[in-house]
């Protein structure tokens, strides 16, 4: 980690990716490969995993060690849910959810592709593509991750032969072809031996394109935010007791896209007043022009009514105000999705109550097939459902912005988070 | 070309803010702990932010185990009177007068395991429903599986087999009585992160952060500042050396490393180039390999 200079550091982007596989397909080993050949291992963590290595009789340090976690999980042999691990390179600060690929690989993979730019998908080269991959770009496809990297693995067990790679890229691109994906990028690598994680493989001379993490660090990813429409969901309202700011009134939140400047008219959902923006702020220090995913405080020029929940856009581009609507719902409990029932929903700031209304029809997310017959939604189930809420939401269709177009539904008597919503 | 884009760190900053914010409007009486280390430092300077020009709208609370550098007790007094913050002292000491705590005896006798008695005592008197910390997930691997939001059952105890999902930034603070929330907006951060982000800002820190002469007692591989709080053996000796901290906890089990920092430039390089890991000077997490993960389930920090 020598060669970070004070300015360069300032100079990076945070990449947030999320990993899927099989437990065989080796993603721990990925990742622990990601980590120790970008020196992010320190000594004190390797000792730890050579003693472990050493303790279980293995011949070499096995690298996924270091993506082990608790006590609990080691017993039981199972990974809990999503694990959060950090590295970084001159150029980018990444974040992994790292998530599990056993039984509730739904529930997880959906969490941990929530906030993701990328999705890193791994393929046995000796299996080629199977449902469980198509299972997991179709989740990247829903949850609308910008960049997907497809890791054919295991290319030294397949001596590492160019026609073992191109038919699993053929296969992908066959299955793929009902999904929304952006950008699709495949890589032959051996995450055991390091082909093409962080150094070029000297096996594969066919093989011309850049190393997993030279993508990593160069994925076009300023882009991924909506800078279009102008969406400010009010968090708070700052009201200092102070005398000198006696008529200070500020809205803070975070922006969920779009620029807003000083002197822009906007307009306050659900009210519809009409007002001017009076300065940006943070911390005293006044902003030019704010965008996703600053945290702000906005003042107006006049005295509105406004609290938590309320939305502020340009009064020129509003987003949907209604009460039902449709949404792509993955479910993550094991209560099962009741038609009729009654839930808390919550958006951007916004709580509210809903009920369903109908399940219009359940995805087999194998065969990507619509079943309009069975209606029992159960855990790691995605479904299409439509809902009614208590109050108006201000939303926009999930494809067009993540931040005003996901909801979570929450079960009022045990208040677990037991829906993840899409809205259409 | 980086127009319209955040560097990482005002992108975690932004994150960080929002968390804070979520806190204060989700819940009645949120609080967050300071215990005068970096993080916690960070942590008080984001919440300024977050609600300039207010004040912060909740009280800070440490836990004081009566164990500490007094520079760290001398930054603390000084910072709350700056920044205008309600502060809150619960001392482990009292725990133990009350019969509530019993002292570690021994050598290595701490009171870092003690401390969360005397919290959750603290978060119950006070009616606390959301405690923000500044316990970040690349410190330790129970840390790695926190959310940001995370229960806390009557009993103030953590159940990382039944943590709620937590998806895109929709924080779910809803709680049944007598249940409570920990909260941790620097979750996402490194140590480097932490220490570029007090250089960026310029934000005051301890002294004993930066390099200084001081008796130190060699201990299984550790550098402990000599105090009156640890016991020298016989076979140890207690030395001058010249020596920094590269966290800060209480005096029986934080070590020291060896080092002529005296700049946050420095202090980043050495960072840089570490290759132990900060909580490396710790002997808390050195009883055991799952010793975080069982005073996070008992319910510490």
């Amino acid at each position: 980690m020598s060669d970070f200079s004070k300015d360069g550091y300032l100079n990076m982007e945070l990449l947030r990716f999320t990993t899927a596989g099989s437990v065989d397909d080796g993603k721990s080993t990925l990742i622990g490969r990601l980590l120790y050949d970008s020196k992010q291992i320190f000594e004190d963590q390797l000792e730890a995993i050579e003693q472990r290595s050493l303790q279980r009789g293995f011949e070499h340090v096995d690298l996924s060690l270091l993506t082990d976690g608790l006590k609990a999980e080691r017993e039981q042999g199972i990974t809990i849910d999503v694990a959060y691990r950090y590295f970084a390179t001159p150029k980018r600060k990444f974040i992994i959810a790292d998530t599990p690929g056993h039984i509730q690989y739904t529930r997880n993979m959906v969490t941990g592709a929530s906030t993701a730019n990328a999705a890193l998908i791994l393929v046995d080269a000796r299996k080629g593509v199977l449902e469980q991959t198509i299972r997991h770009s179709f989740i990247a496809s829903l949850l609308q991750i910008p960049h997907l990297i497809i890791c054919i693995n295991k290319m030294d067990l397949v001596n590492y032969e160019e026609a073992a790679f191109e038919k699993a890229v053929d296969e992908f691109k066959q299955l793929s072809s009902k999904l929304d994906i952006k950008d699709v990028s495949f890589l032959p690598i051996s995450a055991l031996l390091g082909d093409n994680v962080v150094d070029k493989s000297k096996n594969m001379s066919w093989y011309n394109g850049p190393t997993l993490m030279y993508l990593l660090e160069h994925l076009h990813i300023s882009s991924d935010e909506n800078h279009i429409d102008c969406r400010f969901p009010v968090q708070y309202v700052i009201r200092p007791q102070q005398t000198e700011y006696h008529d200070y009134r500020g809205y803070a939140g975070r922006i969920s896209s779009g620029i807003f400047k000083p002197g822009d008219k906007i307009k306050v959902l659900p009210s519809e007043e009409i007002a001017t923006v009076k300065t940006i702020e943070l911390f005293g220090e006044e902003i030019a022009e704010a965008y996703s995913p600053m945290s702000v405080t906005i003042t107006l020029d006049k005295d509105v009514d406004i609290s938590r929940g309320d939305m502020i856009v340009r009064e020129n581009n509003v987003p949907n105000v209604m009460q039902e609507f449709d949404v792509m719902v993955c479910w993550l409990n094991s209560t099962p999705l009741q038609v009729g029932g009654k839930y808390a929903i919550r958006h951007t700031s916004k709580d509210a109550r809903c009920i369903i209304k109908d399940i219009r029809y359940k995805i087999d997310i194998s065969t990507l097939h619509r079943n309009e017959e069975d209606k029992k939604i159960g855990m790691n189930d995605i479904a299409r459902i439509s809902i009614k809420t208590t109050v108006p939401i201000f939303f926009d269709s999930y494809r067009k912005n993540r931040h005003t177009g996901s909801i979570i539904l929450i079960d009022e008597s045990t208040n677990e988070t037991i829906g993840a919503g899409m809205i259409v | 070309m980086i127009l319209y884009h955040l560097n990482h760190l005002r992108e975690l900053e932004a994150e960080a803010i929002y968390i804070i914010r979520e806190t204060a409007s989700q819940f009645e009486r949120p609080a967050m702990l300071f215990s005068g280390g970096k993080d916690s430092i960070v942590m008080t300077h984001l919440a300024r932010k977050a609600f300039y020009p207010a004040r912060i709208p909740f009280p800070l609370l440490h836990i004081d185990t009566g164990h500490n550098f007094p520079e760290t007790i001398e930054f603390r007094d000084k910072m709350v009177e700056e920044i205008g913050a309600n502060l809150i002292v619960r001392n482990v000491q009292d725990s133990i007068n009350s019969g509530r705590a019993k002292e570690e005896k021994g050598p290595n006798a701490s009171r870092n395991m003690l401390q969360t008695i005397t919290l959750l005592d603290a978060l119950e008197e006070l009616k606390t429903d959301a405690a923000m910390g500044g316990a970040r997930r690349d410190e330790e691997k129970a840390r790695a599986k926190e959310r940001f939001f995370s229960h806390r059952d009557e009993f103030g105890q953590w159940d990382p087999k039944n943590q709620r999902p937590e998806l895109w930034m929709l924080l779910n603070g809803r709680k049944h009585q007598g249940e409570h929330f920990r909260v941790f907006p620097l979750s996402n951060w490194t140590e480097m992160d932490v220490w570029m982000y007090i250089a960026m800002e310029k934000i005051d820190i301890p002294n004993i952060y930066f390099t200084h002469q001081r008796e130190i007692v060699m201990r299984d591989g550790m550098l402990l500042a000599n105090s009156e709080y640890i016991t020298v053996r016989e076979n140890e000796k207690a030395e001058m050396m010249t020596v920094r901290f590269r966290t800060i906890g209480d005096m029986t089990c934080t070590g020291a490393v060896l080092s002529p920092a005296n700049s946050l430039q420095q202090i980043i390089e050495e960072v840089a180039a570490s290759k132990t890991t900060e909580r490396g000077t710790r002997s808390d997490d050195k009883r055991s390999e799952t010793a975080m993960e069982d005073r996070k389930k008992a319910g510490y920090f």
